[in-house]
């Protein structure tokens, strides 16, 4: 059976096979192909962070110092929150997920500018190989949170390559959101009204907007630390004249929304993926959607509790204390709506669906944490301790992290043609959960106990936690590799994809699996609500 | 367990049970909720699972659940931020009367000097009992206090003051972490909190230091330095008279009311021309490179020593201030 | 809509627009939300003017009494001219005179050509006077003055003018090709959008000069 389905599919024209020449790779428009693209090189760079982090873990087994200087050490730490934050979460769901799915959710053919796209992915590239080079020739030691005055005056590691590539990086960032906005306003098929968007496009949408107007601050942020440093200037040197805490405003009028682009895509996909899974529309679609936007706009307003000690004015602490339970509200409403949407639902236990029940348990516990480190009394014990670590990794990689991997899944039909293993899926979502509570959840603790972070050797009554953290990141290691090994795996040997496999309700899905590079043989006219199950059109046997 | 695998730091200060508390409050809330979820998401995809469940209902949603579900944890939320403030807004100002002891950070050690004079490295003794006032400075990049047994942290940064304060309740030896990181030995500028018996404190105190208080050392630099020459003690000096100005609002040049805090003394000597007082004419020079962090310390503890209320108050060729001053937390 | 039996061809149509009237609103959006970009990259910079001009407002004066009036207000003048002759230029198309929008682009980018090469005579006149902070300063002030954040303006003074100028650069090449194309008849009435969109561009520009003209050498110490 599988071989004569196996010769049909081949035989179609699909994005994929239309050419398989190096230069239509690199040279194409196709949002589909940019989207893979950068899934290769986003995962390159996951693997490069997650060394440094296994380098990290392992260091912290002993309270000594002893596997590496305490500058390797601090260069490591750098590394890895350098590479994760701009180099895989905030590229990883809009660049390859929302690249090659806004466009076919919305019912157009390409986003608006797809040599803009093409562009954005070699600012990446660019940005990503000086970054290796960085990596290569020394590192960075400055932190990803690059504070001067050491990074402007006392490092003596490559910081203003690190901020080149970052800069560079950015523009890429730039270049997707504002591609993304024009795109969902301008390129909706007919009747695909603003409330019958998919929520995956509203939260990208919300996404965009962060994008767009918060990249250019820790643009010119680093900029002008790289400028300090290369003319020996002082507008964040005190001793001539700067502050360096007017850096950190900076920096964290960006770096906190930031956040938000990097857990926005991830609640669009989980959205999607439970929806899917209980067959059953989303639980209150305009308070999800309004959600989304209020996440974005109030996110840019709470920056300053990354400063809480760093010698603000405590009536701006309360301020920005105050505000920081205001965005909590809207990301409470979304994990409300999803534990609702399964509510009498009809629901499949898939891969995805474990990836994204997975996130809303990880991304409510570190959610809930979030509300410890808004509280002025609690931050001030916990600020720049194990806690704040675990509080973002339990956000970051239990959230973030596992929403992405629900939607490389979940799309991976359609992507590919292929279906994964599903045993080894739900294997490899379960090890990855394990691991990774294993991993975090002690370090709560630890951060409490009063360890501080980026902290190479502890007081030896610290090290039973991080030997059981250690433990739990080997784990973790395990069950990332499981999806690199079993995806690729599914690309030769997988079953063959049909078109629509999970009865999913969006134009995506009404395409063949994959698609032809037009996406639609003719334009789709829409005349149903995002997740109406009731609009499917009938089984029609796979005639090719 | 104990000593080899802590799960909660010593309470060793006032703010210890009061942050502990919020903590606990904090920890059973979103613990519960949290718990609800998780069990809502495991009983929903067991009682609705396909098999048992084949037809989902068709719901949009529930405009009164939203409301029900935005209001109820914003209230919730509103809770947090408050006792959060209230535990914060005691934190964050020191009591009047507190004792100040100087702390200078460089990379990758500790200054301490108490006001008697004792200087001591990474180690701080401390009386127990006494509300204590850290006063720091960084020499280079910024660093942080932070002794997790206090449950109090501070950022310390160059070229401005920062304070932190706490009462110690138990005796015993904690630790201080720099929880800043500042560059290679970031996790090795650790330091020791020492807290004694008040009887034991002042026997420590005795038992050291042949140079003096930090205040009388501060009055042989200001000889030392010329400050005198100008400064002087009565209306006569070409520079305002220092007697009586420490927390007092100033008059400057460009009609700027300022309080006369540890950074304003600091910035006076460094970069003299930024805050001109009224009716004096910038002729100060600059001490910038002259004096280090903490001779800048010992000037800030001596002009404080001048002010103190018992002295005398003789004719000042300051200016009168025309409005009356904003009260300023003592030596933020 | 549009489907691939569309036979008719309209100029400039990329195929992936389903018709020149998404085409142009998408890309005039597109150029407006990149503005916007530019402004909160900008907007970085003024924040930190505004926080030490707060701060030391006496040193910030005395910086902007050493800055050339004269010199200032020529570029101001050119600025706004040139981004009148855009204007013109745009209309110049929409009524079918497209070699003289081509005219009329090129006179605006020899304005910026003007107004970089007044920028340059002035930065050379800061170097003479001694205002470049860093091993080159040796501005003579009065005794007493705060100097650091005297430095401290003009630091801020050539970064924000540097980034400008940059910005101003690109604008000439941009209405350079643009003026290019215009001359060789590739814009119509119906066609026309990427000489608005430029122009888009460079009023943005301008605003921002704008902006920094008074900040920067309109500040006075002396009161009304």
């Amino acid at each position: 059976m599988s071989s004569t389905v196996t010769t049909a599919a081949v035989e179609r024209t699909n994005y994929l096979n239309v050419d398989y020449s190096l230069k239509s790779w690199l040279l194409t428009t196709d949002h589909k192909r940019i989207a893979i693209l950068y899934m290769l090189s986003i995962t390159a760079m996951f693997f490069i962070g997650g060394a440094a982090a296994t380098l990290i873990r392992l260091e912290l087994l002993t309270p000594a110092g002893d596997l590496m200087s305490s500058d390797t050490y601090n260069k490591m730490f750098s590394i890895h929150g350098i590479v994760m934050v701009f180099f895989f979460l905030i590229p990883s769901i809009p660049a390859t997920l929302g690249n090659f799915l806004v466009p076919m959710m919305i019912g157009a053919k390409d986003l608006a500018f797809p040599k803009i796209n093409l562009a954005s992915w070699y600012m990446y590239i660019t940005g990503a190989g000086l970054m290796l080079y960085v990596i290569a020739t020394g590192g960075v030691d400055t932190g990803w949170t690059f504070y001067p005055p050491f990074s402007s005056t006392y490092s003596n590691t490559h910081v203003i390559a690190a901020i080149i590539a970052i800069f560079i990086a950015g523009f890429s960032s730039i270049f997707t959101g504002f591609n993304f906005i024009v795109t969902i306003h301008r390129m909706r098929a007919p009747g695909m009204t603003w409330n019958r968007l998919p929520l995956f496009i509203w939260g990208h949408y919300a996404t965009s907007v962060i994008m767009v107007l918060g990249t250019p601050v820790v643009a010119i942020a680093l900029s002008l630390i790289a400028l300090e440093r290369a003319f020996h200037l002082g507008i964040f040197d005190p001793r001539m004249g700067g502050d360096p805490v007017l850096f950190q405003h900076l920096f964290w009028f960006y770096s906190h929304p930031a956040v938000y682009i990097m857990i926005l895509p991830s609640m669009a996909v989980v959205s999607e993926v439970v929806s899917t899974f209980s067959r059953k529309r989303v639980f209150g679609y305009y308070a999800v959607a309004l959600a989304s936007v209020m996440i974005a706009v109030i996110g840019f307003l709470v920056w300053a509790h990354h400063m809480f000690v760093a010698g603000i004015s405590p009536y701006a602490a309360l301020v920005f204390s105050l505000l920081s339970y205001f965005v909590a509200v809207p990301s409470a409403i979304k994990v409300f709506n999803w534990t609702a949407t399964m509510f009498k639902g009809s629901i499949t236990l898939s891969t995805p669906m474990l990836y994204s029940m997975g996130f809303i348990g990880l991304f409510t516990m570190g959610g809930m944490t979030g509300l410890f480190v808004a509280s002025l009394g609690v931050d001030v014990h916990v600020h720049d301790t194990y806690f704040i670590i675990a509080h973002f990794h339990y956000i970051m990689v239990g959230g973030a992290v596992m929403g992405y991997l629900s939607g490389i899944h979940f799309w991976w039909p359609k992507m590919t043609g292929r279906m994964y293993p599903e045993v080894w899926g739900k294997i490899a979502a379960g090890t990855i959960f394990l691991g990774f509570n294993l991993t975090f959840f002690p370090q709560f603790v630890l951060g409490y106990l009063g360890m501080p972070r980026r902290y190479h050797a502890y007081p030896e009554e610290f090290q039973v936690l991080n030997v059981m953290s250690t433990a739990g990141a080997s784990i973790l290691a395990v069950g990332y590799v499981l999806p690199l090994i079993y995806l690729m795996w599914s690309l030769r040997y997988g079953k063959v994809a049909e078109d629509n496999p999970y009865r999913a309700t969006g134009l995506e899905w009404r395409t063949p699996s994959p698609p032809p590079t037009e996406n639609f043989a003719e334009t789709p006219i829409v005349t149903w609500d995002a997740y109406d199950y009731s609009s499917l059109p009938e089984e029609v046997p796979v005639a090719r | 367990m104990g000593e080899s695998l802590p799960l909660w730091p010593a309470r060793a200060s006032s703010m210890a049970a009061q942050t502990d508390a919020l903590v606990l409050f904090l920890v059973a809330v979103t613990g519960f909720f949290t718990l609800v979820i998780f069990i809502l998401i495991f009983s929903f995809a067991m009682k609705y699972r396909k098999e048992k469940h084949p037809v989902a209902a068709d719901i949009l949603g529930s405009n009164v659940l939203e409301v029900t579900w935005s209001i109820i944890p914003f209230g919730i939320f509103m809770m947090m931020f408050v006792w959060g403030a209230i535990v914060y807004m005691q934190e964050v100002r020191p009591p009047a009367n507190a004792m100040e002891i100087f702390v200078v950070g460089k990379q990758w050690m500790w200054k301490f000097q108490h006001q008697e004079g004792q200087r001591e490295i990474n180690q701080l003794h401390v009386p127990l009992g006494r509300d204590v006032m850290l006063t720091m400075i960084s020499q280079d990049v910024i660093h942080d206090v932070f002794i997790p047994a206090f449950r109090v942290k501070r950022d310390v940064l160059p070229g401005r003051y920062t304070t932190l304060w706490f009462r110690a309740i138990k005796p015993g030896r904690y630790h201080l972490f720099c929880s800043q990181y500042c560059g290679t030995m970031h996790s090795g500028m650790i330091g020791e909190v020492v807290v004694m018996e008040p009887a034991a404190y002042q026997a420590w105190l005795a038992g050291g230091n042949a140079e003096g208080s930090l205040a009388s050392t501060g009055q042989k630099l200001f000889q030392q330095l010329g400050c005198a020459t100008c400064h002087r003690f009565d209306t006569q000096g070409r520079g305002p008279n220092l007697v009586g100005v420490y927390g007092k609002p100033v008059l400057l040049d460009d009609g700027r009311t300022v309080t006369a805090d540890d950074n304003y003394i600091r910035e006076s000597v460094l970069t003299p021309g930024a805050k001109v007082v009224a009716g004096f004419k910038p002729i100060m020079p600059s001490f910038n490179g002259t004096v280090n962090e903490e001779q800048l310390l010992s000037l800030v503890a001596y002009v404080k020593s001048i002010s103190q209320p018992e002295q005398r108050q003789p004719a000042s060729n300051r200016p009168a201030v025309p409005a009356p001053a904003p009260a300023t937390p003592k030596g933020r | 809509m549009h489907d691939s039996a569309h036979v008719v061809e309209q100029p400039g149509l990329r195929h992936h627009f389903a018709d020149m009237e998404q085409q142009r609103a998408s890309a005039t959006l597109g150029m407006w939300v990149f503005l916007v970009t530019e402004i909160m990259f900008f907007g970085g910079l003024f924040l930190a003017y505004l926080v030490y001009r707060s701060a030391h407002f006496g040193a910030f004066a005395i910086g902007s009494e050493h800055m050339d009036f004269w010199l200032g207000t020529i570029n101001t003048v050119i600025l706004l001219c040139s981004s009148l002759l855009v204007a013109l230029s745009v209309h110049a198309v929409q009524v079918g005179k497209t070699k003289l929008c081509a005219v009329l682009l090129l006179i605006a980018a020899l304005c910026g050509v003007g107004f970089l090469g007044v920028k340059g005579v002035e930065y050379y006149g800061h170097y003479q006077e001694g205002a470049v902070p860093g091993p080159y300063w040796h501005l003579d002030l009065p005794q007493g003055t705060d100097v650091q954040n005297v430095q401290m303006f003009f630091y801020i003074y050539f970064v924000m003018t540097g980034l400008h100028a940059i910005h101003v650069t690109i604008g000439i090449g941009l209405l350079a090709v643009i003026a290019w194309f215009a001359w060789k008849g590739r814009y119509s009435p119906a066609y026309h959008n990427p000489v608005h969109v430029s122009g888009l561009y460079w009023h943005f520009v301008d605003v921002v000069w704008i902006f920094l003209y008074p900040l920067l050498y309109l500040i006075s110490a002396k009161k009304a």
